[in-house]
């Protein structure tokens, strides 16, 4: 427990928390870099995703591009970004992108496709067109899938802006990575406490917006049982992950 | 072979990968067996674990949830959080992989116990399989499918998260693209690279194939049907 002691001390300090790499200065880059990257992440994800949903097709290309970054580490983009010119914030925001665009992609997909053929004849029937549809039909019938897409995307970019402490990004990773430097197990400890609060934190705030933005209608729906959704089984390789990253029960599958 | 003649290409360079085999070579040596020791571990602890969540019902909303909290912690912090208490070395690395793989692999084999038809459970009740000869002669096998899906996914996450042992210089190939980065070898990062995404590739390929001599009795027509 000599380590526990250490780090809370560590984090008792307000020397670690004020000044230019401090806690707290630390933590807004960190929150920073993530937002930058996941907006940049939806700008191309969300329209093509939309697109895609819309046309009902495109089920192919999110496995394909899900499956390519799943194999890529996270490490080996950041490294490579970084020494190839992009220092610091710019590589981290790149390289995370990267990294947030799958989710989006495949739920923003699965989200659109996977609206009942009859809602949208009934729609069909009432004379609306197909951007109206959409507009008023399709869109909010995805929210709730693309709401857990936006915040597996968050939880998973504000877990990966740590890693980028290695080649040189500010970011909450940068205490731990500096307390590995320095062999001071005290601050690495202290550190990971803090990354892991931070992204459970967002996790617990995200499931609520989540709930908020999603209409009352589809709520009540999804509370009376589930629709079914489709093209996710369990023997496809990509909604098992869908599964493993949203833990709450959202909807992210079945 | 002096260090002035510059390589034709800073990216791409077959006289990097000639001249460091030895080096390159134990790297993936590393890598591959942290990952085949993770994921082989991770799967022996999800089985019973999952087996007995679905045998008690009650226990599998805790073991999920579990996981899932688990799984939000980043893998940086994980190590930070074990390495003051496992050290810096491999026992570290392992422990990570092991937990990351094993939430992966819990969710999975649940899902596919759950997914079991019921009409099959009903056929082996009526002809007098207990619980537990039920759940290991016909739940299990029904439900290979979605653990092989889910092993595939555990492997090629974990040989992307080995990289992450760097931090406490276990890394694999993700040691050579960290030395590449400080030292500015553009050629050591991008072999590194692509040898760990043709590793996932591998690995992949690989564990489809096992999973393909289990399931004989899935036909080619079941695959196409659970791919659409």
């Amino acid at each position: 427990m000599d380590l526990l002691t250490e780090a809370f001390a560590w984090l008792n300090d307000p020397l670690n928390w004020t000044g230019r790499n401090g806690v707290l200065a630390l933590t807004a880059a960190h929150v920073q870099v993530t937002l930058v990257a996941v907006l940049l992440a939806a700008a191309v994800a969300l329209p093509a995703g939309v697109a895609l949903g819309h046309a009902r097709r495109g089920g192919t290309l999110g496995v394909v591009v899900a499956n390519t970054t799943r194999a890529l580490p996270t490490l080996a983009l950041l490294t490579l970004l970084a020494s190839a010119g992009l220092f610091g914030n710019t590589a981290t925001v790149l390289a995370c992108a990267v990294f947030a665009v799958p989710p989006l992609l495949t739920n923003t997909v699965t989200g659109l496709a996977g609206v009942d053929r009859d809602v949208l004849d009934a729609a069909r029937g009432l004379g609306m067109s197909g951007p109206r549809r959409l507009w008023l039909v399709e869109l909010p019938l995805a929210v709730p899938l693309v709401a857990a897409g936006v915040r597996t995307a968050v939880v998973q970019v504000l877990a990966t802006v740590p890693l980028a402490a290695l080649v040189g990004g500010r970011s909450l990773g940068s205490v731990v990575v500096s307390g590995f430097a320095t062999q001071r197990y005290g601050q690495v400890l202290a550190g990971g406490l803090l990354v892991a609060a931070l992204c459970l934190v967002a996790e617990g705030l995200l499931a609520l917006a989540q709930r908020t933005v999603t209409p009352r209608g589809v709520r009540e729906a999804a509370g009376r049982g589930r629709r079914p959704r489709r093209g996710l089984t369990a023997a496809d390789p990509v909604p098992a992950v869908a599964t493993a990253r949203g833990p709450g029960s959202n909807g992210i599958t079945r | 072979m002096s260090a002035t003649d510059a390589p034709p290409n800073p990216w791409f360079s077959w006289d990097y990968v000639a001249r460091n085999w030895g080096d390159i070579e134990r790297a993936l040596t590393q890598h591959v067996s942290l990952t085949v020791q993770a994921v082989v571990l991770a799967l022996v602890v999800a089985l019973p674990l999952a087996g007995l969540a679905h045998l008690r019902p009650r226990l599998a909303g805790p073991v999920v949830g579990t996981a899932g909290v688990l799984y939000t912690v980043p893998s940086l912090a994980l190590f930070a959080l074990l390495a003051p208490y496992t050290g810096i070395g491999r026992t570290t690395v392992l422990i990570g992989l092991v937990l990351y793989a094993l939430l992966v692999l819990v969710r999975n084999v649940l899902v596919g116990l759950a997914g079991v038809d019921p009409a099959v459970t009903d056929a082996a009740r009526g002809m007098g399989y207990g619980r537990v000869r039920m759940l290991l002669q016909v739940e299990l096998p029904q439900a290979l499918p979605s653990i092989v899906a889910g092993v595939r996914v555990a492997t090629v996450t974990t040989v992307a998260l080995v990289t992450v042992g760097v931090v406490v210089g276990y890394g694999g190939l993700g040691q050579l693209m960290f030395r590449g980065f400080r030292s500015d070898y553009h050629a050591e990062i991008m072999t590194a690279t692509v040898l760990c995404v043709l590793l996932a590739l591998v690995a992949d390929l690989l564990v489809v194939l096992v999973g393909r001599l289990l399931t004989p009795w899935r036909s080619a027509r079941d695959r196409q049907a659970a791919a659409a």
